[in-house]
């Protein structure tokens, strides 16, 4: 069965990127560019991975994945931080939210799609 | 044999050979050889617990309470079990702190407080003297009773005696000499008298000796053994009693429990046993057999107590000899003349031990923690200006020392006859149990505060006062009896032996729950209610988290000034000597690998803080911490303020009022001090925030580029519409990715100043009209009019022609960014007046929301959550254009509102010259 991503960010360049990379790999992609479009299109396209974003305008990245952890149903999604900022304090704060790994920009594209794959495995 | 001369002799003569020990334990220590690097000595020092009390007064207690004299020698065998855990940190902390007495430690802990050292060093003076007082009882008791050989007469009351017929002010005085002459004879940085450790681990042994001898002639030679002196005793009705350890104790069970809590803080607390167990240790390993040896001493010391107290009970069946003296009129009664002189002997050298080590302790914290703090204030005597003080400290100390002892003779003259030993003995315990709470709290709970420390201090001592000093006095006849038995002003519930009705226990019970209600209560109180100062706070730390400390490092990390190698070594000199100064000098030299004098040493933090450390060795923590930062300018509040104190105070009386409100100026300054380091911290924050936002800013068109880099790499399928697109956003990004790199450096240079400004006369006619074309085709690009309304002419202005180009370029590009979707209009008004030529650059986008208007000069700040994407900008165009502006001594700002476009304008002075970068 084909594994569904969700990917979040506000960059339009980076979702691109990420979109042609993923599906290339064989998942279905849906984007999102903000957190509350992020949160609907869980709700509607059940994912079974998300990538976040943390800097975003309005609602942070750590707090879409802080509401995503409050729902039950929603538990076994798998998500992926990514952010600019890789301060220890961060990457801390991420994984204490429920994020299941962090990864830091700029990424590379071999790693982070093996990352993916390791975790949608596991599910 | 047993006559006065050949007493009197044999006393000076062993004096004397105590003496030679000391000196030649001295010397020894000043080659190099130490003598007392032994853990055998330093657990026969530890002995110095066992005073004429334990020789005479134990035997006495016995008699009337049987087993009931022992809780005084369990408490301390308990105790040392609790050792590991507590005397372990006191002497981490000791050593790595440079303590030098009780006072200093108690005084260090909470903030480095002169007050509460002399608060300490008083009680402690106060408290001990029942306990000298005790040792000189005995000394001449048993002289005045040896002297009567062959008969056996009990000692006159002592106010019977004119003063100068009274031996024990002889003993006295003789002690006070003997004691100057072992603990003054020079100042020891560390406060480490080798010479008085080793006469007292030697007089350990001699009253071990004594005691043993005198029991076993009891037990063996009067009696049959151990076996024939208890079935006597059992065999007479009024001393079976004896036998059954509860019975004989009056108040049972609590008074055993109170007792032996007791003696467990007295082995702390007592300043000789402070001294000898934590200052006059030098090898933190020697404690691990001290915790077997000296119970074994205490055991040793204690088997032959119940026999001798047996034997003397049924020896003098009537009760006219007094039991405290048992020791002595055995050996007399059996005309045993030799054993007898050894006793006395013993006795002495029990009180001298006693006698020498305590008033050494008490006169070093009256030195350094009640005279020095309030004479370094006392601007008159300008102790700063003098070059060597080391003269005057040993003043000090000598002149305390004969204090002491005419004190405790005083006490001895008032006081002395109204209980037998060992109830004095307790008294002095009771008032040092005082300082339990304040240390042990001090060291494992860092809440406590000086606050609490000193109210709880001050309340377990009033109520010690109260309930055991007071009546003693009053029981020898210096008070009226109505205030003992009907309260004072026929208060009942303030009678000093049952307060608040109280009643059913012992004395010392009684004071001990009352005086530690009172202590425990008030300094827990005091503390949890009250804030600490930065210092305490430091020094709380230091204490409690004694064992993750990295050494001595940890005290220096809390500082921050400039200071001069001479002038510290300076200070040092002054008070402990060139040569001590020279030495320490040398050893932090050698120690960073360098020699002094020859290489520099650069005075920092930790330099500071180890001349501190070597200093509080000689004068105590309180006061180093006055004479290190008047040398040193220091970059805090506390300084002025402390120089403020210093200069205002004139008459420092420890439990004066004026001292209190400068005390709590102080606390106030620290606390301004906490505030202006809040800020700082906010500062450093707002720092941290920018260079965060530099490193997204960065880091996100870079991952762009990566990410379509490494697909079109690897990705052999992608397609050729794909392809170009995919370049174009790296070939974007990256012009973003400069944009911002360069807007940075830019921006770094403008801030520190270093930014390059030419000048030069510039027509912002032509400027403005030129970047407009500069700029047509994006305009063009994004379907935007532009229409500028220039005058004919305008004065030049002197300014730098690219800048003002790239604030042209900023301010048209974010118009462009803004204004209305294919239908956007930009209107650029160059007008003049008296003073400036302004430029308006007016858009018809969408308008800044109100409260936004000084926001998007911010950093990193850009307008609007547009619904589409991020503008392309970096947020720091417009920072940098007002600073461009601002440096021209002009001014930008925006007028807009919601829906209605933006209009940004800026201000050029005509004719005044630039600001210098």
């Amino acid at each position: 069965m084909t594994k569904k991503v969700l990917i979040v960010d506000d960059e339009l360049n980076i979702v691109t990127a990420l979109e042609f990379l993923l599906q290339k790999s064989g998942y279905e992609v849906m984007t999102a560019q903000n957190g509350d479009e992020a949160l609907q299109r869980v709700e509607s396209f059940a994912p079974d991975l998300v990538l976040l974003d943390v800097m975003m305008p309005r609602i942070s990245g750590y707090e879409v994945c802080r509401r995503m952890r409050e729902r039950a149903d929603w538990k076994h999604i798998k998500i992926i931080m990514l952010s600019a900022k890789g301060r220890e304090a961060e990457v801390s704060k991420g994984v204490s939210l429920g994020a299941d790994l962090y990864v830091t920009k700029p990424f590379s594209n071999n790693e982070l799609v093996g990352k993916i794959g390791e975790l949608l495995a596991g599910a | 044999m047993l006559q006065g001369w050949v007493i009197v002799v044999t006393s000076f003569a062993y004096l004397g050979l105590l003496f030679a020990i000391a000196f030649y334990a001295d010397k020894r220590a000043d080659a190099g050889r130490s003598v007392i690097a032994s853990p055998y000595v330093y657990s026969l020092s530890l002995a110095v617990y066992a005073t004429a009390w334990t020789f005479y007064g134990s035997v006495g207690r016995a008699a009337s309470d049987g087993v009931g004299f022992l809780p005084i020698y369990i408490g301390p065998t308990l105790m040392i079990a609790l050792w590991w855990i507590v005397m372990r940190k006191i002497l981490r902390i000791s050593k790595q702190n440079r303590i030098t007495s009780l006072a200093d430690f108690i005084a260090s802990r909470y903030g480095k407080s002169a007050l509460l050292g002399g608060v300490v060093t008083v009680i402690a003076v106060i408290g001990i003297l029942p306990y000298i007082s005790l040792q000189l009882k005995a000394v001449s008791n048993s002289f005045s009773i040896v002297l009567q050989y062959p008969w056996i007469i009990m000692p006159a009351k002592v106010t019977a005696l004119p003063i100068l017929q009274d031996t024990a002010l002889w003993v006295a005085l003789i002690l006070a000499a003997f004691t100057i002459a072992f603990g003054t004879r020079h100042l020891d940085a560390a406060e480490h008298h080798e010479g008085m450790v080793a006469a007292i681990a030697f007089e350990s042994l001699v009253k071990l000796l004594a005691f043993l001898a005198v029991g076993v002639f009891v037990t063996f030679g009067i009696y049959n053994g151990f076996g024939d002196l208890f079935d006597r005793v059992a065999a007479d009705p009024k001393l079976s009693a004896m036998l059954t350890p509860l019975e004989g104790v009056a108040g049972g069970y609590a008074s055993w429990v109170w007792l032996t809590i007791l003696s467990m803080m007295a082995i702390m607390f007592l300043p000789r046993q402070f001294q000898v167990t934590v200052i006059e240790n030098v090898n933190e390993k020697h404690l691990n057999k001290a915790i077997w040896l000296f119970p074994l001493y205490m055991l040793a010391i204690n088997i032959f107590v119940l026999p001798i107290a047996f034997g003397g009970l049924l020896h003098f069946p009537g009760g006219n000899v007094d039991a405290d003296t048992f020791v002595l009129t055995l050996p007399m009664f059996e005309k045993q003349e030799l054993l007898a002189l050894l006793v006395f002997i013993g006795g002495l050298s029990a009180a001298t031990g006693m006698v020498i080590v305590e008033t050494i302790a008490l006169s070093t914290m009256v030195c350094n923690d009640l005279v020095m703090p309030v004479l370094l204030r006392l601007r008159r005597l300008r102790l700063n200006k003098r070059s060597d003080l080391t003269g005057l400290l040993l003043g000090i100390r000598r002149g305390a020392i004969v204090g002491i002892l005419l004190l405790g003779y005083l006490y001895f003259r008032l006081a002395g006859e109204a209980y037998a030993l060992v109830s004095i003995g307790l008294i002095s315990f009771a008032a040092v149990a005082q300082f339990a709470p304040a240390v042990l709290g001090g060291i494992f709970w860092k809440g406590g505060t000086r606050r609490g420390a000193l109210a709880g201090l001050s309340a377990g001592f009033a109520v010690w006062f109260y309930t055991l000093l007071l009546p003693a006095l009053a029981r020898s006849g210096w008070l009226p009896i109505s205030f003992m038995e009907q309260g004072p002003f026929g208060i009942e519930l303030l009678k000093p032996l049952e307060l608040l009705g109280l009643a059913g226990l012992d004395q010392i019970t009684h004071a001990m729950i009352w005086s530690m209600l009172a202590n425990i209560g008030a300094y827990v109180t005091v503390s949890l209610s009250g804030t600490q100062s930065a210092e305490e706070h430091r020094q709380a730390s230091l204490f409690v988290d004694v064992f993750r400390q990295s050494g001595e490092a940890g005290g220096a990390r809390f500082w921050r000034g400039t200071a001069s190698v001479p002038e510290l070594y300076n200070l040092l000199a002054r008070f402990q000597g060139t040569a001590a100064a020279e030495s320490a000098f040398q050893d932090y030299a050698s120690a960073r690998g360098l020699r002094w004098p020859g290489d520099t040493l650069i005075a920092d933090a930790e330099f500071v803080h180890y001349v501190e450390v070597q200093l509080a060795g000689a004068i105590g923590a309180a006061s180093a911490r006055i004479m290190v930062a008047s040398a040193v300018k220091e970059e805090a509040l506390t300084l002025e303020e402390v120089r403020k104190i210093l200069d205002e105070a004139s008459q420092v009386v420890i439990y004066s009022h004026r001292l209190e409100q400068k005390s709590r100026e102080l606390e106030a300054a620290t606390a301004e001090l906490r505030a202006a380091n809040e800020r700082l911290k906010e500062l450093d924050q707002l720092k941290d925030d920018f260079l965060s936002t530099v490193t997204h800013e960065l880091r996100t068109p870079l991952t762009s580029i990566r990410a379509f880099s490494e697909i079109l790499n690897q990705d052999p399928d992608v397609d050729l519409a794909q392809r170009r697109k995919f370049l174009g956003i790296i070939t974007k990004e990256t012009e973003r990715l400069t944009r911002i790199i360069n807007q940075v450096l830019d921006l770094a240079k403008i801030e520190a100043g270093r930014a390059e400004w030419s000048e030069a006369p510039v027509d912002m006619r032509e400027l403005i009209s030129d970047t407009v074309s500069a700029m047509s085709q994006v305009f063009q690009e994004n379907n935007i009019r532009v229409e500028s309304r220039l005058p004919e002419r305008v004065t030049p202005v002197k300014a730098d022609v690219d800048r003002i180009i790239q604030v042209m370029l900023n301010l048209l590009s974010n118009a462009v960014k803004f204004c209305r979707q294919g239908d956007g209009r930009i209107e650029i008004t160059l007008t003049e007046d008296d003073h400036a030529l302004r430029v308006d650059v007016r858009d018809n986008g969408p308008g800044i929301a109100p409260g936004d208007e000084q926001k998007i000069f911010d950093k990193f700040v850009q307008a609007g959550d547009t619904l589409t994407n991020k503008p392309q900008g970096s947020g720091l165009g417009l920072y940098i254009s007002r600073h461009i502006v601002e440096h021209h001594g002009g001014r930008l700002w925006v007028q807009s509102r919601p829906g209605e476009g933006a209009c940004f304008s800026f201000t050029l002075p005509r004719g005044r010259p630039m600001e210098s970068a």
